[in-house]
């Protein structure tokens, strides 16, 4: 009875352990159940201080974040950067097209360059899978990864899932413990490509949901189903019963001819059309990562549809999440107890 | 640097194509002058004490010369493969190579198969061979044009050389990091189906048989390629397979981590096509062993695994690993060292290779079950780019002999 009473959060960690032992936060793989559900109870208060007029804290007073932006993003990063700022954070924006790297610098000298400015946190995105580690291992700071090639894009299924949680928390229908045992989340479109997709199996997966893939071959990619999701190439299928449909996007670049033969012909199989939608479970809800391809996988009225689509709690939640995380990795730089080492005198150093 | 004193080489077990022979071993004048025999009058006499007595190993299709990699290594002749920069495509750089490693390491350049390896004029392929070239290669990379490998075969058929290729379907292989699988998934590498590999054997193998040509595959790693070698060898045709040790230990499990050292052309394949390498090592479908060297340092391996340029440093590791199929039972101590000596000397037409009267003198001495620590670290080769970084090994050369001389390391 006791654990009824007790607050989850509290217990679900290891008696003695840490409640999250990272340094960095590179992939969702990477992460217990506990430490994912950690991170999203550490994003809950940030999500609440976001809804207020003055949004400005000290946390992170004086220490200084860097975003080195390999590939180009426009709202992860802005992401990134609020989330800094309001901790109090002196964050910098590195724009892959403007730095070294277009001079030839290799990715680890960057990432030495980097390390030599005592960043006190870095917040990575990079177009080749395994980037992110790569530098992690050759820098001494935290490091955040924000999408690395085909690989993980962690935050983005943190912020999922918290955006999951607290649409159903409005329904009255989340679950206490914070898991998401019982629930089918359908995610379509290029999974071959997609680092977004590959996170959200993971930590759905780590949170007891099930998951279903559905694209058409070209961009399944071979041997998925070992990752324990099901996997469907009709879209109406896939969509039977679900009560989460979580739609990627196209890139304009896969939309030549060599993966599908059109947008259009794209929209015809695998665009979440409101005809579509009703074959989902009663009050399915809708998710896409952004940016949409209005009129391609998605059409505008179910993106909009009020109640349903949860596409703008996604981007507000990405905040928190992140926020969170860049709360969490700092704790031990910021001596916080509990986070650092204890000294030979048993203080917390 | 010629042989001065007939060499006998006593106490140690005599691997030859016909089995494990005990007696002495004796080099004169750069040759094998008798094997088994007993100790002449004046030679200069080195006890074996139990080890084995081996040829020098040739190593079929590396990519560097190396000499202190291939001297640690035993092996005293090496199969250059045409892709350097320029390219193996003319007889001036084909002469060049051929002397490049002379006295105590024999080159054998292979021919580049076209102009700048491109897949799309044919070089001047006998040229090459009076230059030095003993055999002909695609390169890293297939011909993907079937009419110019058409031609190419048949011209090699009438020159009577091998031709070397590469075998993967270059378009459904692309940019691929990876074999299409879990792990490739998992870590979101760009993959390609293991079939690939299979289509261009399939082909491959076809327009040997229309040219009548003499076909050796590189690396043959998957289940699906094997099958067809296995049924091209039934019907009688001149086709070889080889394998690089990491194809037959490793299976893509080793990508964890994004570990570039793991980083191979044709990539690593799953546990069952591991299998399936072994078990063609075991029943003859696979002819030649190599080490496939390819020395890469920290500027090409540092990088993010897609990026990362592929290839290990092969040569150290190459007898341990080819011993560790003997310790499994997998084959004999003659076969194995039919597979990285005797075959590809045969491919080459090098009268080396094996321990018999009239054969030159590249002799080892290997103490097979000394143990040692495989270190990327302490590597003697240019680059430590080594998949078994820190793995236990077994077998290591204890003195090499090339053309009766003593190579001192």
């Amino acid at each position: 009875m006791t654990s009824a009473q007790t607050p989850s959060s509290h217990t679900r960690f290891p008696a003695g352990g840490r409640a999250f032992p990272h340094r960095d936060l590179i992939a969702i793989g990477a992460l217990a159940t506990h430490e994912i559900l950690y991170l999203l109870e550490e994003a809950e208060p940030w999500v609440a201080f976001n809804r207020q007029p003055a949004k400005h804290a000290d946390a992170l007073a004086g220490l200084t974040i860097i975003n080195a932006f390999f590939e180009n993003s426009t709202r992860t990063l802005l992401s990134f950067e609020i989330a800094g700022k309001r901790l109090g954070a002196d964050v910098v924006n590195m724009h892959a097209a403007q730095s070294s790297v277009k001079k030839g610098e290799t990715l680890i000298d960057t990432a030495k360059t980097l390390n030599a400015m005592r960043a006190d946190a870095l917040v990575i995105r990079h177009g080749s899978s395994g980037a992110v580690g790569l530098i992690a291992d050759k820098v001494d700071c935290p490091v955040l990864n924000a999408g690395d090639g085909q690989h993980e894009h962690p935050t983005q299924a943190l912020l999922d899932a918290l955006a999951l949680r607290h649409a159903l928390r409005e329904r009255g229908e989340a679950s206490s413990d914070g898991m998401m045992v019982g629930r089918t989340v359908t995610i379509c479109g290029d999974v071959l490509h997609s680092r977004v997709a590959r996170s959200n199996v993971l930590c759905l997966q780590a949170l007891g949901a099930t998951v279903r893939v559905c694209a058409p071959p070209a961009l399944m990619p071979l041997g998925i189903e070992a990752m324990g999701v099901e996997v469907f190439h009709h879209f109406d299928a896939a969509l039977a019963g679900a009560d989460v449909v979580m739609m990627l996007r196209l890139q304009n670049e896969r939309m030549d001819g060599q993966f599908i033969p059109s947008p259009r012909e794209y929209r015809h199989l695998y665009g979440l059309t409101s005809k579509r939608l009703a074959l989902a479970a009663p009050d399915a809800i809708v998710m896409h990562p952004g940016p949409m391809n209005r009129g391609v996988e998605i059409d505008s009225d179910v993106a909009d549809m009020p109640g349903r689509s949860i596409i703008t709690s996604q981007v507000e939640m990405g905040v928190a999440i992140r926020m969170a995380c860049l709360d969490v990795l700092t704790r031990k730089a910021r001596r916080i107890p509990g986070w650092g080492a204890k000294d030979s005198a048993g203080e917390w150093v | 640097m010629k042989q001065q004193r007939a060499i006998a080489i006593t106490g140690g077990r005599l691997v030859t194509p016909a089995g494990l022979v005990e007696g002495t071993l004796r080099l004169a004048d750069g040759a094998i002058a008798s094997v088994g025999g007993d100790v002449a009058d004046g030679d200069e006499v080195i006890e074996a004490k139990g080890q084995l007595v081996t040829p020098g190993l040739v190593d079929f299709g590396v990519f560097a010369i190396d000499k202190p990699a291939f001297h640690f290594g035993g092996i005293t002749r090496a199969g250059l493969m045409p892709d350097s920069s320029p390219p193996l495509d003319h007889p001036g750089s084909v002469r060049f190579a051929a002397q490049s490693g002379k006295p105590d390491f024999w080159v054998h350049p292979l021919a580049g198969a076209t102009v700048g390896l491109a897949g799309q004029q044919l070089a001047e392929i006998a040229m090459m061979r009076d230059a030095g070239a003993r055999a002909i290669a695609t390169g890293r990379g297939w011909i993907a044009d079937s009419g110019v490998m058409l031609r190419l075969l048949q011209y090699a058929a009438m020159l009577d050389m091998v031709v070397v290729t590469h075998a993967e379907d270059g378009w459904l292989a692309g940019k691929a990091a990876a074999t299409a699988g879990e792990m490739a998934t998992r870590l979101g590498l760009p993959s390609a189906p293991a079939e690939a590999e299979a289509l261009a054997v399939a082909r491959d193998i076809a327009l040997a048989e229309l040219a009548g040509a003499r076909l050796h595959l590189r690396q043959v790693t998957t289940r699906a390629a094997l099958d067809l070698v296995r049924a091209a060898k039934a019907r009688g045709l001149a086709v070889t397979a080889g394998v690089t040790p990491a194809h037959f230990m490793l299976s893509d499990l080793a990508l964890a981590e994004f570990r570039t050292f793991a980083r191979l052309s044709p990539p690593l394949r799953s546990e069952d096509d591991r299998q399936a390498v072994i078990a063609a090592i075991g029943d003859g479908t696979i002819d030649v062993i190599s080490s496939g060297h390819d020395p890469r340092g920290p500027e090409d391996k540092n990088l993010p695994f897609a990026d990362a340029a592929p290839g290990m440093a092969g040569a150290e590791t190459l007898l341990a690993m080819v011993l560790t199929l003997v310790r499994d039972g997998v084959t004999d101590l003659p076969r194995a060292f039919d597979l990285v000596a005797r075959n590809p000397a045969r491919l080459l037409g090098v009268a080396a290779g094996e321990l018999a009267a009239g054969m030159e003198a590249d002799v080892a001495l290997v103490d097979p079950e000394r143990p040692w620590i495989i270190d990327s670290a302490r590597m003697e080769a240019q680059a430590g780019n080594t998949p078994f970084d820190r793995q236990p090994a077994q077998g290591r050369v204890t003195a090499l002999w090339k053309g009766g001389v003593r190579i001192s390391r």
